[in-house]
């Protein structure tokens, strides 16, 4: 798994609560067998006017010329709602997204993200809310992470954050959750 | 103070816990499908690692499979490809498979409880998030990611923080025309479709008690629609009753001495929950979603909302956007919409029970003209058998349904049986997302009973209208 430690990089806001891993990744390209290549799919029937992926839709946020090159997501509540997927992720991050910043965040989407260096990002109502505004009257800012300080700051916002800290650790080490258990081969032998 | 039953389960199940780290739980019982599992395969593989305890995983086909025709080749290449990838692994790593053919291959939820793999008191994954379903055995059930199928694959383990804890409290007995699907409807109607993010919930009271385990598997199905990954249901008489006998069961003496055990899995009478939500069954009427999520769900004598009389923006907004897709006007009434399709299966009401419950309205009577397609998809091949001997498969046939093989189906529309866009679905399964069974398509989520009384009439209607 990759570190993350501090990220600065352009956001972009997607204004609805709820968004399911079904808008995120559609079935049909749950069909794959590795976990490479679901970026071009994130958001397929959002981001593309066509099946085939060839008309953009220009009303979408991600195809906006001032929201290219975004690593980070703002949205609503509940973010990752649905199924358990992790081509959710899998397709954020391919997709070059390195953090999800909501008031909420569904519980398995949670662990998938974190399992796979995505940092799901818990900020309070009203501060996405600040977010929002910021980014949809200045579109092309960019917000600063640190899992170090565990700060957010975006154009003179400047909030803070938590996050378990086993799971800050893994994230700042970039640690493997098989080799870490397998460490404990005998107690679980025990078992 | 007293343990709740999410506690008991989890506690017996830490295998260690190291200074700053979650706790490690032992996984007992491992459910796999075509979908989410190749990665993880993949993974094990690269690392020149072997499952840790291929006898505690069972493997089936379900999500992408055709139920037109039972062979690898009646599904599309990329599906072909995803079945091929689990027959070799399954194969190659020495897991159990029920596949295309066997009385016990269907939807991966309903083949555990139905083979007595899953059990009370066990901690059971699967990645899938309708893995909640098991909890109503009181097993520690839960739907997880390819990496953590992976990680329980190579360790038969799981890193897993300890939930606050959610009793819902079920009041009183549902009245005639009502069934668990409204009840969990209901609830998930009260609590919204995040109102137990972060709970382990049990469900609880005379109105539970008194399901079948097919309905408390539909109610604990659910679980995940509120937010809940988790949603428990103490076992008793019902659920003994059921698993004896099943093939994977302790016999026996074994028996005795697993129930003696499993009556010991129930929350203590002093143990403290974090929150507790009362529903009275007794008032619940029968229950049909207006919007795109589970949530957004209202009696089907009610009206959809008026998003301007909503408060707060988000809601508001959200509601606004649900209607849009959906198709519906605010604040007109529910009952009467014209439906197009109808779809009765999936492992949220794909079991026997919900196939009578759906003969039961249809007997002697013939969907409405303007039904374009009317399916019925058995969970399993065991409960289309069944459903077979009882002659039910002649009730629907005779009332204009198509008669269909088991898997997922329309619930998800990974296979060929989707919705196009603009056809209004009447279904029994568990999501209404936008899009979900087909892209533009709009769901209604129902009872089958209801489903049935929908296909009838031609429109959403109320099932105690052709109640006997």
């Amino acid at each position: 798994m990759q570190k993350f430690t501090v990220h600065e990089g352009v956001a972009v806001p997607l204004d609805s609560a709820n968004i399911d891993t079904d808008q995120i990744i559609p079935k049909q390209f749950l069909l794959a067998v590795s976990r490479k290549g679901f970026g071009k799919h994130l958001f397929h029937d959002w981001r593309y006017l066509d099946e085939a992926e060839t008309k953009l839709n220009p009303e979408f946020n991600l195809n906006k010329p001032e929201y290219q090159g975004a690593t980070i997501l703002v949205a609503r509540d509940n973010f990752g709602n649905g199924s358990s997927r992790e081509h959710a992720p899998w397709a954020l991050m391919d997709y070059g997204f390195k953090a999800v910043i909501a008031p909420s965040f569904a519980m398995i989407f949670n662990n998938n993200a974190l399992g796979n260096g995505l940092l799901p990002l818990r900020l309070k109502e009203d501060e996405v809310d600040q977010l929002f505004k910021v980014l949809t009257e200045k579109p092309g800012t960019t917000i600063r992470i640190s899992l170090e300080d565990m700060t957010v700051d975006c154009a003179g916002l400047h909030f803070t954050f938590t996050l378990d800290e086993f799971r800050r650790h893994c994230l700042l080490e970039g640690l493997d959750a098989i080799s870490l258990t397998l460490l404990h081969d005998k107690e679980i032998r025990a078992y | 103070m007293g343990k709740t039953l999410y506690e008991k389960v989890y506690d017996s199940h830490v295998v260690f816990q190291q200074e700053g780290e979650l706790p490690t739980l032992f996984i007992d019982r491992h459910l796999v499908h075509e979908v989410t599992s190749p990665q993880a395969f993949s993974g094990i593989e690269a690392a020149g690692r072997k499952l840790r305890h291929p006898e505690l995983t069972l493997a089936t086909v379900d999500h992408d499979i055709s139920t037109r025709e039972q062979t690898i080749e009646a599904c599309s290449p990329m599906a072909q490809q995803q079945l091929r990838a689990l027959l070799a692994n399954t194969e190659k790593f020495g897991v159990r498979l029920f596949g295309l053919g066997d009385v016990n291959q269907g939807i991966v939820h309903i083949v555990g409880p139905q083979t007595g793999f899953t059990l009370p008191g066990t901690t059971l994954v699967c990645g899938d998030s309708h893995t909640a379903t098991h909890g109503a055995f009181g097993a520690l059930a839960f739907g997880i990611g390819t990496s953590e199928v992976e990680h329980v694959m190579a360790t038969q383990t799981l890193k897993q923080g300890r939930y606050k804890t959610m009793k819902i409290q079920c009041e009183g007995q549902l009245q005639p025309g009502c069934s668990a699907k409204d009840l969990i409807l209901a609830i998930i109607g009260k609590l919204t479709t995040a109102g137990g993010t972060g709970y382990a919930v049990e469900f609880a009271g005379p109105a539970v008690r008194a399901l079948s385990m097919e309905g408390r598997m539909t109610l604990s199905n659910m679980a995940i629609e509120f937010g809940a990954t988790v949603g428990m249901i103490a076992p008793d008489e019902t659920t003994f009753e059921y698993i004896k006998g099943r093939m994977f069961a302790p016999k026996g003496e074994a028996f005795e001495q697993a129930m003696a055990y499993w009556k010991t899995l129930k929350s203590d009478d002093d143990a403290v929950f974090d929150a507790v939500v009362t529903i009275d069954a007794s008032a619940i009427e029968p229950q049909v979603t207006w919007g795109t999520n589970p949530g957004q769900v209202c009696a089907v004598t009610g009206c959809v909302p008026v998003p301007e009389a909503i408060e707060d923006p988000i809601v508001a907004k959200s509601c606004r956007d649900a209607l849009a897709y959906i198709d519906l006007k605010p604040g007109q009434k529910l009952a009467g919409t014209p439906v197009d399709y109808v779809f009765i299966g999936s492992c949220t009401n794909g079991r026997i029970e919900d196939f009578r419950a759906a003969a039961e309205i249809l007997k002697g009577r013939h969907i409405a003209p303007n039904i374009q397609l009317a399916l019925a998809v058995p969970g399993t091949m065991w409960v289309k058998q069944q459903a077979e001997r009882e002659g039910l498969d002649k009730i629907f046939k005779d009332a204009g349904f198509e008669w269909r093989l088991p898997g997922c189906s329309m619930c998800l529309a990974m296979n060929d049986d989707r919705a196009p866009a603009g056809i209004r679905v009447a279904s029994t399964s568990n999501r209404n997302f936008v899009g979900r069974q087909g892209k533009g398509s709009r769901t209604h989520l129902m009872s089958p009973a209801t489903a049935a009384a929908c296909a009838v009439k031609g429109c959403i209607a109320d099932v105690r209208e052709l109640l006997q």
